[in-house]
């Protein structure tokens, strides 16, 4: 029986020729992933284990990227038994404050993630780098202890849902509306347990900025990960940032699906998620009116260059609205210099938004952004649940950076469409 | 291994964020995470919850983040062990993972309601409702999931590994 472009890196890293769905196997990683949240509880799991050594210490990458610069004192003492650790263990892949970047943008970045590896992160959104056709999943702190002391995780094969995308999309489309519609389509628990393989004509339309989007929402339709096959941009790609050597997987013609998805890109339209659910999805004609109190563009679903320079193109000589709180936060130091160089700062600020350090910050309600009750923000991170960014009582509208812009600008949920007419 | 208690019952794609604001996440410690699991939408649920108590929920149950501190708090806070329609997956995980043991089952999700007194057997998978006097039947747990949970959670899984 044939395998899913997954089951191949599944089995290759297993060392079995063939793995089925359902299958409980253990694989070998090629890197673990915690952040300043997951990192002290898998330190502390992996002293319990008895480790004294990590498996290998250039396979290890430690992110201080959700409250740092420490945002209090409890954070602080968080953030202070991931430095020690790394210093103990000479953590070669440590990023602290200076360094530090959104983990799922910076690791892509640094050349740390290839085709064909297996990655596991202590945080749901490691399914982004399935944009490089790796093998990428979140788990959680007590697994990345075990990863770090073994080298090893244990997982049962997932099986897996097609994504056949043909069309190319629209001006004002992004990987985000795909994203999003597929979540409204199927729903949050749509691909629950599952791998959601994304192919066809379709893919070569998309940059490698709309991949790392479309992949790094798949948790939020419940999906074990997220994976594009490897063509031309991301070979391009993974040789502009990275010495390691890459293996290409490609599924089997004859490989089992649970279900085969058409999406006609060309279709599609800027789409959002109103609250409280990511599924809870709309096309930009069927909004409405509402009244926003606040914009975040970033995250590590949309806080890269292309993301950037979108929302500079829309900002461009305009002021957002008076009664609308900008905050713009570039996924990574590089992307934040590259912003500086560009002009894309400037562009920012003379709009009247406001530029950050890179930092996941108001995605999980952290700091930098926190909504008082009642209060609205179209934003472009990958979650609207109750309190998701301050009070339960405030509701969060995800979208495109593209809208999101044009939403700052006009004060309600908008259609960049709208801005062109008035040029 | 038994669990017996009074069941608090909540509905479909109960995420992390409910489970445990990430608010709260700026530290690790149990007892401190317990205090608000379920605050945003159960604000009583920390003053109510006693132990041996048992989490009955439908579908998706755990959905969202990854973080360890959602099953963390829920055991910390005296709850036995959760039964639900279907879970997310890096929960299901997850709760193996620290030894909080959870069943999926559908019925038993769909019949028991808020304040039964339920018990549940782990070895047969049998879920017994003492208030409705009915039994429901939850798959039992894949084998290898069992070597884990036979190891007391996967650091006595790594820990036989490795041979410490
Ligand atoms: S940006 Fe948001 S979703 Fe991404 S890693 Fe940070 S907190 Fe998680």
């Amino acid at each position: 029986m044939g395998m899913t472009m997954t089951q191949k890196i599944l089995a290759a890293h297993a060392g079995l020729k063939e793995v089925k769905a359902g299958q409980f196997i253990e694989i070998d990683l090629d890197l673990v992933l915690g952040n300043d949240i997951t990192s002290p509880v898998a330190i502390k799991e992996f002293e319990k284990m008895g480790s004294t050594k990590v498996y290998d210490k250039d396979k290890v990458a430690i992110v201080l990227d959700h409250f740092v610069p420490n945002k209090d004192i409890k954070s602080a003492e968080q953030c202070k038994i991931s430095r020690n650790f790394a210093k103990k263990h000479s953590i070669t892949n440590f990023f602290d404050v200076g360094q530090m970047g959104i983990e799922h943008a910076l690791l892509p970045e640094k050349g740390l993630v290839v085709a064909g590896d297996t990655v596991i992160g202590a945080d749901s959104h490691t399914c982004t780098y399935g944009a490089l056709g790796a093998f990428s999943t979140g788990i959680g702190s007590t697994d990345m202890a075990a990863g770090m002391a073994t080298g090893q995780m244990w997982l049962k094969v997932p099986s897996a849902i097609k994504f056949n995308l043909k069309g190319k999309p629209g001006k004002w489309v992004s990987g985000k509306d795909i994203i999003l519609h597929i979540i409204g389509k199927i729903g949050v628990d749509g691909a629950l347990y599952k791998s959601m393989e994304f192919t066809g004509q379709g893919v070569k339309e998309l940059s490698m900025d709309d991949r790392f989007t479309i992949a790094n929402m798949a948790i939020e339709a419940g999906g074990k990960n997220g994976i594009f096959p490897v063509d031309e941009k991301t070979i391009q790609y993974i040789k502009e940032h990275s010495n390691k050597e890459y293996a290409i997987y490609e599924a089997d013609e004859d490989a089992v699906y649970d279900q085969v998805i058409d999406i006609d890109l060309s279709k599609l339209k800027p789409t959002v998620a109103f609250p409280h659910s990511p599924e809870n999805t709309r096309s930009i004609d069927s909004v409405g009116n509402i009244q926003i109190d606040q914009v975040v563009i970033g995250s590590c679903t949309n806080g890269r260059i292309e993301d950037m320079r979108i929302t500079a193109q829309i900002l461009k000589g305009k002021k957002v609205h008076p009664d609308v709180r900008t905050i713009i936060i570039p996924a990574t130091q590089k992307i934040y210099k590259q912003c500086l160089q560009e002009g894309l700062a400037e562009i920012f600020i003379d709009a009247g938004a406001i530029i950050s350090t890179p930092t996941c910050g108001p995605c999980l309600g952290g700091y930098m952004g926190i909504l008082a009750d009642g209060e609205k923000a179209v934003t472009t991170t990958n979650r609207n649940f109750v309190g998701r960014m301050g009070h339960p009582g405030s509701e969060v509208y995800l979208a495109s950076p593209a809208v999101a812009a044009a939403s700052a600008i006009k004060g309600r949920i908008a259609n960049p469409i709208e801005l062109e007419r008035e040029v | 291994m038994k669990a017996e208690g009074k069941v608090f019952k909540y509905g479909n794609d109960i995420d992390t964020d409910i489970i445990i604001p990430a608010r709260h996440l700026n530290t690790t410690d149990p007892k401190e995470l317990a205090k608000y699991c379920m605050e945003d939408i159960d604000k009583d649920f920390y003053k109510e919850v006693e132990d041996g108590d048992i989490i009955v929920a439908l579908k998706n149950f755990g959905c969202g983040s990854s973080r360890e501190h959602a099953p963390i708090a829920i055991k910390a806070a005296g709850i036995s062990c959760v039964i639900a329609k279907s879970y997310a997956r890096i929960f299901y995980r997850n709760s193996f993972n620290i030894g909080l043991p959870i069943l999926e089952c559908e019925e038993a999700a769909n019949k028991i309601e808020a304040g039964d007194e339920i018990s549940v057997d782990f070895e047969t998978g049998e879920i017994f409702n003492k208030t409705k006097n009915e039994i429901y039947r939850a798959e039992p747990f894949p084998q290898f999931i069992q070597q884990i949970i036979n190891s007391d959670g996967l650091v006595g899984y790594v820990r036989n590994k490795l041979g410490r």
